[in-house]
């Protein structure tokens, strides 16, 4: 393909060990430090959960084989043993914990630092032919915050009262006065948090910067890899959405350590004490300012992963993607649209139908977009022979996923069904369904494909199609059953699993109580099941992972799976600088199959033989 | 390797990196304030009748320190433009008038923070409330003594801008005996910190968050100004652009002041 035997332009400083891995200012290793980092958050995020679904399927019984460690790590206040004597009984207020920790490092942590720090910093100058980000050191610094906030939450685990327990939203006053250590687990939380929201500042700027100024020559908007689009708006997203969550953060700390009361409104009593604060402060203003940037993070999550399967989609149909400029478009409309839909998760605060209206016209609205891109995907397949790698089977995967978790979406925006289902299990299936075999997959996919680039190497196809098979079919059971749940009333707060509003049946002299039935109770047992066997499929994946670093299949090219975009047009392992020549890009992203080409893609550096004898020199367009 | 557009603009885009970088970093800034400012609205809208104080900072210096942060950035732009007419010795003069403007700025708001820290409200047995500054000089611990204070008989009185007919002379005030106290903890002695009233939280959140933005943006200009001023030698071009963008920062962090000012001082 490309000539790879000439390092790029001149000079070859060796960096130190230091340098070179760990203190790095090159966008590729950055990108593989977020990704390595994310995905062991993730993996620690889902152990989390793996306790509270033991928790949710056998409620108040000792948690197998690990109950004597989580004693040493928590303590006999948070861990006590059960009826038969065996310890490990998880408190309610560690599952508070456990669940408020899941939900912000899976956020936080896992999928945003993964689908925007890890691929957005390793494909994205790649992809516009540039030689690195604008800003090399901000990408440094962005990535030691996310590490330090990472810490910061880590440790509020091991600290006197445990880490906060008011839920990823952490609502005030609760997070006030649930826990009346102080600092608590709220305050790291809030510092925490603070940490990761600079970093993802630094992160949206540095990638803003980056797409604007260093196209390569030729690179114009409509010539950028969807992918590219996908990030430039998730870092738009970031930038714009994350600061008011700063300032409540803010807001919410003098709260907790100066005795404010931005948040706790006048004559708010605590265990039947009233609270010794000035009051006049108010609850809805945290979840305001809480949602506000909480439903663009949605978009931050999802917008990613699109960008991931349409570069997949594009490269294993060998088909240009259908509608690529109404994409951009929507991706656009998308990223506007995301910053007035936020009260809909907030229907049940009394703010007043008028408002619920508004916004919940605005929600239906951004179902347009949403739709169209995924439409797009849909009629990319149609008539395409479609090489079944394992990067699209996860790909091909994530399309009726988000479809499911899109779809059930619709009840929560209209005012009326949110009532109803508003805080069950069915919110969880939801966005459950959207983000795990949604985004996880995409990212997934994405790993599976951009490895022959990162390694030089491919993973084992077999283990891949095996780690997808199983993952595929256990996220459904975990999930899907959780939709009946949810439909049936069961609320997603419950430490016990639902056992308190298990119904009672009619007996003589007793008319019964209603309440959840027996079989929406026992659905707890075989999602604790499937949670589990979904743990192990993802052996696979990480012993593949790592073996195929030495053994995997060498990749007989620079651009293995023969595609169109830049990335496959440096040398692998891109070394520092990226590009053996300076890019120029004649064509549009998905040039496949064109007629009349000998080959079935032409790369976007490949100029037009007949542009270049009228021509001489194209021009960019 | 060299990342391109660095110093230079990008012909398309008319911007150095940096450029692009900072006003996008100031896209976020306004944000992070625009949450707080919408914070104070909606406080200030959600107020119990009576609970909302006027006119309790002093006018005439939130009306210095306006003119302080504005003569400073007129200063900036003199100091850019006279770089970019090659004349380094007016620049460092000009650029020294803005640290010095950011001291003098730092100075008067410490100063009025001290004065809400040294700002007492007491509450005796029989609901009259004592309201004023603490004489620092008393040394009794078993005395609470006031250096000036007003007498009123209800909080909402104490929201109002005080009149003269509730003004005490020094020697009318009466030394409160700690005991005398409606309650030995608690609101009823308390300063004008944070955490007096809705009002002063939000006083000294949006003032102290914007007080670190002077002392961060103050650092980087003296960084430049002084400690890297060798960059103007070897590279002017890159030293202009790093005054330029540095000072745009100055400009936010001064327009802020600007709405800060009329919203906490004056409404």
């Amino acid at each position: 393909m490309q000539d790879t035997s000439h390092a790029p332009e001149a000079h070859h400083e060796t960096l130190g060990f230091w340098r070179k891995y760990i203190f790095s200012t090159d966008h590729k290793v950055i990108g593989m430090q977020y990704g390595i980092t994310a995905l062991l958050f993730m993996l620690f995020g889902f152990c989390l959960m793996l306790l509270m679904r033991w928790q949710l399927g056998h409620s108040g019984q000792a948690v197998p084989v690990i109950g004597h460690l989580l004693l040493k790590l928590h303590g006999p206040d948070m861990i006590s043993a059960d009826k038969s004597g065996a310890v490990g009984v998880i408190s309610a207020d560690l599952y508070n914990s456990y669940g408020a920790m899941h939900g912000t490092i899976m956020v936080f942590l896992a999928i945003v630092p993964l689908a925007f720090g890890a691929f957005g910093n390793f494909v994205t100058p790649l992809q516009i032919g540039a030689p690195d980000m604008a800003f090399p050191r901000l990408n440094m610094a962005s990535y030691q915050f996310y590490v330090v906030g990472g810490l910061i939450m880590l440790a509020s685990f091991f600290i006197p009262g445990g880490a906060a327990k008011s839920g990823w939203t952490s609502y005030s006053p609760l997070a006030t006065v649930s826990d009346l250590h102080r600092p608590n687990g709220q305050t790291f939380w809030i510092i925490g948090m603070v940490c990761l929201i600079n970093s993802s500042l630094l992160g949206a700027v540095n990638f803003i910067s980056t797409i604007v100024q260093l196209r390569a020559k030729g690179m114009s908007w409509m010539r950028l890899p969807f992918f590219v689009w996908a990030q430039f708006v998730t870092a738009f997203l970031l930038l714009l959405a994350f600061p008011p969550l700063e300032a409540a953060g803010v807001l919410q700390l003098a709260d907790n350590l100066l005795g404010t009361s931005f948040f706790l409104p006048t004559g708010l009593m605590v265990s039947g004490t009233a609270l010794h604060v000035s009051g006049g402060g108010s609850p809805l203003l945290w979840q305001h300012l809480f949602w506000f940037l909480a439903h663009p993070e949605v978009y931050v999550l999802i917008l990613p992963a699109m960008g991931i399967v349409t570069e997949i989609i594009a490269n294993n149909t060998r088909k240009p993607i259908w509608g690529y400029r109404s994409m951009v478009y929507s991706v656009l409309v998308i990223g506007f649209l995301s910053f007035i839909v936020w009260a809909h998760h907030m229907y049940l605060t009394g703010m007043g139908t008028k408002i619920a209206t508004f916004f919940q016209t605005t929600t239906m609205m951004i179902s347009i977009p949403s739709v169209i891109i995924l439409t797009s995907l849909f009629i990319s397949l149609w008539g395409a022979s479609i090489r079944f790698t394992v990067p699209m089977l996860f790909a091909l995967g994530f399309l009726p996923m988000f479809g499911i978790g899109g779809l059930t979406g619709l009840p929560l925006g209209f005012n009326v069904s949110d009532i109803y289902l508003h805080d069950t299990y069915y919110v969880i299936a939801h966005f459950h369904y959207i983000v795990a075999p949604g985004t996880i997959f995409a990212l997934f996919a994405g790993i599976y494909y951009w490895y022959p680039k990162m390694t030089g190497r491919f993973m084992n196809e077999f283990w891949g199609k095996v780690h997808f098979g199983l993952s595929f079919m256990f996220m459904n059971a975990i999930f899907l059953p959780m939709f009946m749940q949810g439909m049936a009333g069961m609320s997603r707060r419950m430490y016990d699993g639902g056992l308190t509003y298990a119904a009672v049946p009619a007996a003589a002299g007793s008319p019964g109580i209603p309440g959840l039935s027996p079989f929406v109770l026992f659905l707890n047992k075989p999602i604790l099941w499937a949670a589990v066997c979904l743990g192990l499929a993802q052996i696979p994946f990480i012993i593949n992972f790592f073996w195929s670093i030495r053994h995997g299949r060498k990749a007989a090219s620079d651009n293995p799976w023969e595609a169109t975009t830049l990335e496959w047009q440096t040398p692998t392992p891109p070394p520092h600088g990226n590009f053996a020549k300076p890019m120029e890009v004649f064509r549009g992203p998905y040039e496949y199959s064109v007629p009349g080409q000998a080959r079935d893609f032409t790369p976007q550096n490949e100029p037009d033989p007949a542009q270049l004898l009228t021509h001489g020199n194209p021009l960019r367009s | 390797m060299e990342i391109p557009y660095a110093v230079r603009a990008r012909p398309d885009t008319g911007l150095y990196n940096a450029k692009l970088g900072i006003w996008l970093f100031l896209a976020s800034e306004v944000m992070l304030f625009g949450a707080l400012f919408s914070s104070y609205i909606l406080l200030r809208v959600n107020a119990d009748p009576g609970t909302w104080p006027l006119h309790l900072l002093n006018v005439r210096l939130g009306a210095i320190n306006t003119l302080v942060l504005i003569l400073s950035s007129v200063m900036v732009v003199f100091g850019w433009a006279s770089l970019k007419m090659n004349d380094f010795r007016a620049y460092k003069r000009y650029q020294g008038v803005t640290l010095l403007c950011a001291l003098v700025f730092l100075g008067i708001k410490s100063f009025e923070y001290r004065d809400k820290f040294n700002h007492y409200e007491v509450q005796l047995k029989n609901g009259t409330i004592y309201d004023g500054h603490i004489d620092r000089d008393n040394k009794d611990t078993n005395i609470f003594a006031f250096e000036a204070a007003r007498m009123v008989t209800n909080h909402a009185e104490l929201m109002l801008p005080p009149s003269t007919d509730t003004k005490l002379e020094p020697a009318q005030i009466p030394l409160v005996k700690i005991k005398d106290r409606a309650d030995g903890k608690g609101k009823e002695i308390e300063n004008y910190g944070p955490w007096h009233s809705s009002y002063l939280a939000i006083y000294f959140v949006l003032t102290g968050l914007h007080a670190l933005h002077v002392i961060g943006g103050a650092i980087v200009i003296f960084a430049i100004w002084g400690p890297l001023a060798g960059v103007w030698k070897t590279d002017p071009e890159r030293y202009i652009n790093r005054v330029e963008v540095s000072g745009l920062f100055w400009h936010f962090v001064d327009l802020i002041w600007i709405f800060l000012f009329p919203v906490l001082y004056l409404l």
